[in-house]
Order: C-alpha cells, then sequence, then structure tokens
C-alpha cells in the first residue's frame, strides 16, 4: 500500500500527523511494539526536520506485509555536509526553532540508529531527500 | 496471547435502550454498536469509562453492584469509604456521622480508602529516583487508565508503575487486623464504597492479579442516598459527638487530580479527562513527551470527584474536599477511642504487598487479524471500501466512524450496505431496491423508530 503526506515548512502544530496515522496502521497488523516505536521514532524525526529547515515537503509511504519504507521529499536549503549534520548534537537549528524544543541535533543520529536502512542525499538549494526502511518483523531483542 | 473476556461492571438494560445512539458517539475506544434500535457493547473494546453511562438519557445503562444484603454473609463487615463522601454533601457531615449510618446498615467496621495511600507513596518515590525504571512512570491507580492503555496503547505498558491502589492496600490492614483478633479470613467480608463503574470491574476482575481484598462493592450513589436520608429524618445524627478528622490533608485529596502527582518529588504531571488523556499518551507514544518522571492520568474530570457515581456536582465536590483538607489540623490514622493499631504499624506487611506481580497484558483493539498477511488483506479491503464511505462520520451505519463501519466489515461484524449514502448510491443505480433498503435501516435502528411516537421527550404528549 501506498500513501503520501503533504508537510508544510515551519508548521510545528501539525508535525506528527503522518506518524500517527502510520502508527494505527502498524498496530492494525499486529506489529510489535518495539518495532511500532522505531517507526513512529524516525518518521517523526524526519518530519519535524522538513517542518525546522525545508520550505515544503511530501512524505512517501510504502507499506507491505514485512516491511515499511518511508521516503521523505522535501524543497528547501539541502545540507552542505552530511558526516556533519549526522553527528550528534550537531544542529543548524534557528533560536526560534529550538526555543519550542526541537533541533537538539539528535534528529539524523536518532533515525539512523533506528532504521534498518538508512540513505540521505541532498542538493544545497534544492532540497533533501531521506529514505528509511524498516523491517517489521524482526524479533524484539 | 490476549486474553478473551472481561468483567465489565456496566451493562445496557434492552428493554430500556431507545437506541438514541448517544452513548455510540461518545465511547473513547469505539466499543458501542445500535442493532435492533438498541446499543450493544463489544465486551473487548469496553475500558470501564463510563463516558456512555453519563450520556444515556434514559439510564438504560446501568452499573452493577453487590446486593447490600450479601454482607451478612460474613462475621466482620468491613465498609472502605473514599474520602469523596465528605465532598457530596452541602452540610459538612463528620465521619463519626457517616460510620454511625454504615453502622445501622450492618458494618462492623468503617475505614477510610485514603489511609491506604502511606505505603504506596514511599514505593512509587522509590521507583521515581530508580534510573532503572522507565519514564515518564504512569500511575495505576485508576483502573479506566489501565484498561485504556491495554486497549490503544500497548507500548506503554511497560511504562506502568505496577502499585496497587489505596483502596487494595486498606483492605490488606483490615483483614490483618481482624485476623490479629483472632477472625477467620472467611469471616471477614471487605466491601468497597465505589465513586465508578471501573473500580467495580477493578475489583472483579483485577488486571495483574489473580485477586482482589475486596468482597463486594456498594455504589456511592446508593450510600448517599441513604445518608441523605437518614440525616433528613434524624437530625440527631447532625448534633452527635464530632469526632477527629484522622485523614492528612494530602491522603484526603488523593483521589482529586493531582492528589498523586502533587506529592511525588521530579517533574510530574496530572492530567484528567479521558479525551485530554487519550490526546496525550498518542503524544507520548510518539515520543513527542520528554522530561516527565511521573504521570498521573484519571479518566473523569476532577479525578474521582467526576467518578459516574456521584451524586454532586463534581466541581463542587472536590472543592469541599479541598477546603476540608486545609482545615485539617488534628490528623491521627485511627478514630477516637479506636484500640485497634494503626495502619502504620503494618507498614512492613504491607510493603510486601504494595507491587502488582502479574504482568499486565496488552489486549489491542486495533488489531483485525492474529496473522499478518490477513491482517494486510484487511487493511487493503478496509482502505478500498473507504473510498465508497462520505467520511461524514453520521453514524447512521450503526457504528459510530466511517472507519469504524469499514473495520467491522472486514471483521464480518458488518455490511457495507449499512452505510445509508452507498445504499442511496446504489438505489440510484437501480442495484438495490428500495424496499431492501429499508428493510435494512430497520434492522439497524429497529422497527419503533419509524412509528409516529408523541410520547417521545420534546413531542406533544411527553412521558416516560
Amino acid at each position: 500500500m501506498n500513501f503520501e503526506y503533504k508537510v508544510e515548512g515551519g508548521d510545528f502544530t501539525h508535525a506528527g500527523y503522518a506518524s500517527s496515522q502510520v502508527k494505527k496502521m502498524l498496530k492494525q497488523l499486529g506489529v510489535d511494539v518495539s518495532i511500532i516505536k522505531r517507526v513512529v521514532v524516525c518518521l517523526y524525526e524526519a518530519e519535524v526536520n522538513i517542518v525546522a529547515h525545508a520550505y515544503s515537503g511530501v512524505i512517501y509511504i510504502e507499506l507491505t506485509a514485512d516491511r515499511i519504507i518511508m521516503r521523505l521529499v522535501d524543497k528547501g536549503p539541502g545540507i552542505p555536509d552530511i558526516d556533519l549534520a549526522m553527528q550528534k548534537g550537531y544542529s543548524t537549528a534557528s533560536h526560534a526553532v529550538r526555543e519550542m524544543g526541537f533541533g537538539a541535533g539528535m534528529g539524523l543520529p536518532n533515525i539512523s540508529s533506528n532504521a534498518d536502512v538508512f540513505n540521505i542525499s541532498s542538493d544545497v538549494g534544492v532540497g533533501t531527500t531521506v529514505e528509511i526502511m524498516i523491517n517489521l518483523n524482526a524479533i524484539a531483542a | 496471547m490476549e486474553k478473551q473476556f472481561f468483567h465489565h461492571a456496566l451493562k445496557i438494560v434492552e428493554e430500556a435502550c431507545i437506541g438514541c445512539s448517544l452513548c455510540m458517539r461518545v465511547c473513547p475506544t469505539e466499543a458501542l454498536r445500535i442493532r435492533d434500535g438498541k446499543a450493544h457493547l463489544i465486551e473487548d473494546r469496553c475500558v470501564d469509562c463510563g463516558e456512555c453511562f453519563r450520556q444515556c438519557p434514559v439510564n438504560a445503562i446501568i452499573i452493577e453492584q453487590d446486593d447490600i444484603s450479601h454482607i451478612f454473609e460474613y462475621k466482620h463487615r468491613v465498609a472502605l469509604v473514599p474520602a469523596l463522601i465528605h465532598g457530596q454533601f452541602e452540610h459538612d457531615i463528620s465521619m463519626s456521622e457517616i460510620s454511625a449510618i454504615l453502622k445501622s446498615m450492618g458494618f462492623t467496621w468503617i475505614y477510610e480508602v485514603e489511609h491506604g495511600a502511606g505505603v504506596l507513596k514511599s514505593v512509587m518515590e522509590k521507583l521515581i529516583t530508580d534510573t532503572q525504571t522507565p519514564k515518564p512512570l504512569i500511575s495505576t491507580y485508576c483502573p479506566a487508565v489501565v484498561r485504556l492503555i491495554q486497549v490503544k496503547f500497548p507500548s506503554l505498558i511497560k511504562n506502568f508503575a505496577y502499585i496497587k491502589a489505596p483502596l487494595e492496600m486498606a483492605a490488606y490492614y483490615c483483614r490483618r487486623v481482624l485476623r490479629d483478633m483472632g477472625a477467620h479470613n472467611a469471616e471477614i467480608g471487605v466491601f468497597y464504597v465505589t465513586p465508578c463503574a471501573a473500580k467495580i470491574a477493578a475489583v472483579k476482575s483485577p488486571v495483574g492479579e489473580e485477586s482482589s481484598q475486596i468482597s463486594g462493592v456498594i455504589n456511592l450513589d446508593v450510600l448517599f442516598n441513604h445518608i441523605s436520608k437518614t440525616i433528613r429524618n434524624k437530625s440527631e445524627y447532625l448534633t452527635s459527638e464530632q469526632s477527629a478528622v484522622t485523614l492528612s490533608p494530602s491522603f484526603m485529596l488523593w483521589s482529586l487530580t493531582n492528589g498523586e502527582a502533587k506529592n511525588m518529588k521530579g517533574n510530574t504531571l496530572a492530567i484528567d479527562g479521558m479525551k485530554n488523556v487519550i490526546d496525550f499518551l498518542e503524544k507520548l507514544e510518539d515520543d513527542e513527551i520528554t522530561n516527565v518522571d511521573f504521570l498521573e492520568l484519571r479518566a473523569c474530570d476532577e479525578g474521582c470527584a467526576g467518578g459516574v457515581l456521584l451524586s454532586s456536582n463534581k466541581f463542587l465536590v472536590a472543592e469541599r474536599l479541598r477546603k476540608k483538607a486545609k482545615n485539617i489540623i488534628n490528623t491521627n490514622s485511627r478514630t477516637k477511642g479506636d484500640s485497634t493499631p494503626p495502619i502504620e504499624a503494618y507498614n512492613e506487611y504491607l510493603m510486601g504487598k504494595v507491587r502488582i506481580k502479574e504482568e499486565i497484558k496488552p489486549r489491542s483493539m486495533y488489531r483485525l487479524a492474529e496473522d499478518r498477511d490477513q491482517a494486510m488483506k484487511m487493511m487493503q479491503r478496509s482502505r478500498r471500501l473507504m473510498c465508497y464511505l462520505p467520511g461524514t462520520d453520521c453514524g447512521i451505519c450503526g457504528a459510530p466512524t466511517c472507519l469504524t463501519l469499514v473495520e467491522d466489515i472486514v471483521r464480518h461484524r458488518a455490511h457495507i450496505t449499512d452505510c445509508i449514502f452507498v445504499r442511496h448510491n446504489m438505489e440510484e443505480k437501480i442495484m438495490l431496491d428500495p424496499e431492501t433498503s429499508r428493510k435494512i435501516m430497520k434492522k439497524i435502528w429497529g422497527n419503533d423508530n419509524f412509528e409516529k411516537n408523541c410520547n417521545k421527550k420534546g413531542a406533544e404528549n411527553e412521558s416516560n
């Protein structure tokens, strides 16, 4: 099944819609709670990244019985140095964003540690694409 | 395996139900449907919160209770009374007056539930400061919240504090005292005066425990009526000697919102009201909430003051209780002239009883099928079906929302033609004859709703 959710840059109030929809679907499928948690953490963090940094974006969800692929494509400033952005604690979030409790520099590292497959590519001045795959069958450790 | 059967204190009286669907529309776990003009409960979804009971305009939803005569099956008859009882009356009624009335009903020992909070507090504090326990720690005080998390937020079960309610502690204490005085356990009946349906369900089928220490329940409204009648008829009860208030202020307010949270160290938060609790748990489940150590969640507004069995306005009850707590000077955990050892004397014994030992199990209401591929197929089908439904959540199909209808359809509990919009389209395309369409409508709403009836509420000759 394929789903698409649009994300508006700067709209923190409505961030999290996609993750709550996905969460409900995974519950319907009876996916292990620890895996649901990993999916939701990844998706929410990635969605907030678009809200905090980009102008707009689209979340593409591809769901099968075994795995979920989440592709988040945004139009935004892009990331000049991805390795730096992947470092824990590194953040370019504005003061205003940090005031709201976001922008601790944990987003991307958090996604990568929760995802089974994580890919990120970016064009400065164009936008960033994040791809996350999580296996839904893994037994919780 | 998830448990299949749950005891519910809420019952629908079919003869009284007019199938108005108000209950179905407020149920936070979508546990109600309309069929044959009556409300029907899907038992494994119900969390006993009592929202339906509040809404019912014809009192067709009742809360079961034990017949008061059952107390006489025991030699020692203990009444565990919640402090809330003090907030029920406009005039201050002392514990000794309430005791006198309860004794006249046949009870031999009247004890306030919240004395049992003392032993919990210290254990809870230890858990909060323990870095090993998942945070936020979620209180297991409100049974409706515990059940809600089981059905709707199973990933948060690991956050439960696994601590019994003050009620169970008070019951352990009373039983122990009576046993120490020579009574046999079988001779002791401990009856709880309950402010809500969820507490009854918790007593009858405790979550994470084999059995409760409580022998039976008396609904608070019954006691309220009894006390009201007695104090109206016998003025001497109002003038009887005033005993010292025995609960400490913080224990007296334990059942109100913030009753627990205010007494705990660390970052604590109290949330009341079913909708607020659900909204917050959604966020918590998504990892959007950080820096909370302890969460007190209550299904009712104003905590137990908003319990469905309370007769007075919840805001007044809470306010009266706060006022009373403020004026407490003399606290003592036993009644004046009482020779029984106080609850503190049994601290060590009770400490061994505080923790809920068995695992609290999930019983997800969302899961479509045990088998993943099967669930996937059902989900795909429900999403395809959703294309044909209006998304207006009108409830005319007998389900609360379009989404619940499609889920019911894939679970073989309903049919796509239950939707009046679908039927309308099918009739237009001559795929369904109007007679069949009318039959479906009557199958959902019953025949009576199609008859002229001038006795109904708001009609010409209203009478009930």
